[in-house]
């Protein structure tokens, strides 16, 4: 009888694993496999087993003498730049989002939803149009160099379009929501008896946040600021068209090859690598998360 | 000097960082609606109010052909993954552990941890294959990557709603002798659709959303108003684009707060 019902939630849970292993996990050990072959002439691979595309991830030939070998320097700034990039990130997305996540949950209820649906609409609007709404804030022309320029602060544009700076608007703009939703989550289970307490025993505002609020939200803060790090590093419409070629992050270094650099082993490499990356956070993520529901539950 | 008045909840300045966040959120999008409606072809300076723009978007063959593209692309693969997610809810809810559940877990889930530029390219791959395979460069491929896209996020309202759900209605029909199949069309099944509203609405947002992996997978005269949009923010901009973002942000507003009012209803 049991094993009758299992075979059934099989034969349910089936045609979505289908989809699933040929849309999504089958793809991805292909570019596993990819990823240990040699490029081939317009693009696509030759069948034969190489590791030059892993070496390439993080090494460089000379062109004249193979044998000489550096690291590669351009591809360690763009790995560089993403992890600095999506730190920046992280930190300006917690020191807006934590005022705020508190904010929310100290709130009457039913105001704390309209608030919460104010926070999340956004997140639920297309990506390319926030992007976009950024790149008109900051254009040559844009509204806030018109701005500075009527105000005669400067007298010509402040390039800011093709920067990191543009980058790091763009992502915190648009990975905000996800730092302050598991902050309020947080915060809203927070005992505020705990708050009172340290007022009681003389704690100033500075010490009580410090030692009471800040050790008791610390599980919502790591969950956030993984959420905002994760899509971060793997980041790819927000610096294609806030970065451009001039501050490139891994994402763009991976579409590149599959674009004008043509060595696809070589971008399968790279995506594996920030799969392993992001994996990784992921993992750590969901120990912090799992570690917090147990704590609730004990 | 103690003050009756203390609140304990209250921590200075974090409520101006709050109202100063959500006009941070908030003020980008309002300028780009704001603009679309400007005469002048400017971001920055004011002409007169005009509606030319949406005049031009509209007028637009390409504009009209992406956004039927899209819409079309979302209904289907919202469709097709809702039906799936629904199946698989059914199949993975209120049971105690199962063999392999974990594995069913990762696989559901697995669009939503992969980065989409990973996922991208993967498709690329498997779908440059293919083409060459069987000769078939039509839209399916696109079906295909979009539903598997949108079944973590149908899955998960549909899921919850099915752990919520009262279990004592469908016990109360089995003691009425209702067959299964009974208690599911009128039991179940009814107070199952506001968590399938939901998640189609999610998948169907999702689906109009999604850029990157439209980008990588799409054949030559497949694009849709996400890859449109992004091929024409690489070139110069009028604001017949601002018209099309807001009418394109007005149609995710009212799914995104339609799904808020059902999924709130449930209490």
């Amino acid at each position: 009888m049991n094993r009758s019902t299992h075979g059934w939630k099989w034969l349910l849970v089936s045609p979505a694993l289908l989809v699933l292993v040929f849309a999504a996990s089958g793809p991805l050990l292909i570019v596993a496999v990819y990823s240990f072959l040699s490029p081939g002439n317009m693009g696509g691979v030759a069948w034969e087993f190489s590791t030059e595309a892993w070496f390439r991830v993080f090494f460089k030939r000379d062109i004249f003498e193979p044998e000489n070998v550096a690291l590669n320097a351009d591809f360690l700034a763009v790995f560089q730049r993403t992890l600095w990039l999506s730190f920046q990130t992280t930190v300006i997305c917690a020191l807006l989002g934590f005022p705020t996540a508190w904010f929310i949950a100290t709130r009457p209820p039913h105001r704390r939803m309209i608030w919460l649906f104010l926070i999340t609409v956004p997140f639920w609007t297309n990506l390319l149009i926030r992007t976009f709404a950024i790149q008109e804030l900051i254009r040559n022309n844009g509204t806030i160099n018109t701005l500075l320029q009527w105000l005669g602060i400067t007298s010509r544009p402040i390039d800011m379009m093709y920067t990191d700076f543009a980058v790091l608007m763009g992502m915190s703009y648009v990975f905000l929501p996800l730092m302050v939703l598991p902050l309020y989550a947080a915060m809203e289970k927070l005992d505020f008896r705990l708050v009172e307490a340290g007022y009681d025993l003389y704690a100033s505002r500075m010490q009580v946040l410090r030692h009471v609020i800040l050790p008791l939200v610390k599980p919502g803060f790591i969950a956030g600021s993984i959420l905002v790090f994760i899509p971060s590093i793997g980041a790819y419409v927000t610096p294609s068209v806030l970065g451009g070629g001039r501050s490139m992050m891994v994402g763009n270094l991976i579409a590149l090859q599959f674009g004008q650099g043509r060595n696809w082993p070589l971008g399968a490499a790279l995506a594996m690598l920030l799969l392993v990356v992001v994996v990784t956070a992921l993992i750590f993520y969901l120990r912090v998360t799992s570690r917090e529901t147990g704590e609730r539950h004990g | 000097m103690a003050n009756p008045a203390f609140d304990v909840r209250r921590l200075p300045g974090f409520g101006t960082v709050a109202i100063l966040t959500l006009a941070l959120l908030y003020l980008p999008i309002v300028m780009l609606v704001v603009f679309s409606f400007n005469e002048a072809p400017s971001q920055s300076t004011w002409g007169g109010f005009s509606l030319k723009w949406y005049e031009a978007a509209f007028n637009n063959r390409q504009v009209i052909e992406v956004s039927i593209r899209s819409l079309w692309l979302a209904l289907v693969a919202a469709g097709i993954s809702t039906f799936l997610a629904t199946l698989a809810a059914l199949a993975t809810t209120r049971v105690g552990r199962f063999p392999g559940q974990t594995m069913i877990y990762a696989l559901i889930n697995q669009p939503l941890m992969v980065p989409e530029i990973v996922t991208g390219i993967a498709l690329l791959i498997f779908v440059a294959f293919l083409k060459v395979q069987t000769g078939y460069t039509g839209m399916g491929y696109l079906v295909l990557a979009h539903t598997a896209f949108c079944i973590p996020f149908a899955y998960l309202p549909i899921r919850a709603r099915l752990e919520t759900m009262d279990l004592t209605l469908e016990r109360a029909a089995a003691d009425l002798y209702a067959t299964p199949v009974k208690t599911f069309t009128y039991v179940t099944f009814p107070l199952l659709v506001p968590g399938i509203v939901a998640g189609f609405m999610l998948g169907f947002v999702v689906s109009l959303d999604t850029v990157v992996i439209t980008e990588f997978v799409k054949s030559a005269g497949q694009d849709t108003l996400p890859t449109y949009m992004l091929g024409q923010l690489r070139r110069s901009i009028t604001p017949e684009m601002n018209a099309i973002a807001t009418l394109f942000l007005a149609l995710s507003l009212v799914v995104v707060s339609l799904f808020f009012l059902i999924t709130r209803k449930r209490g």
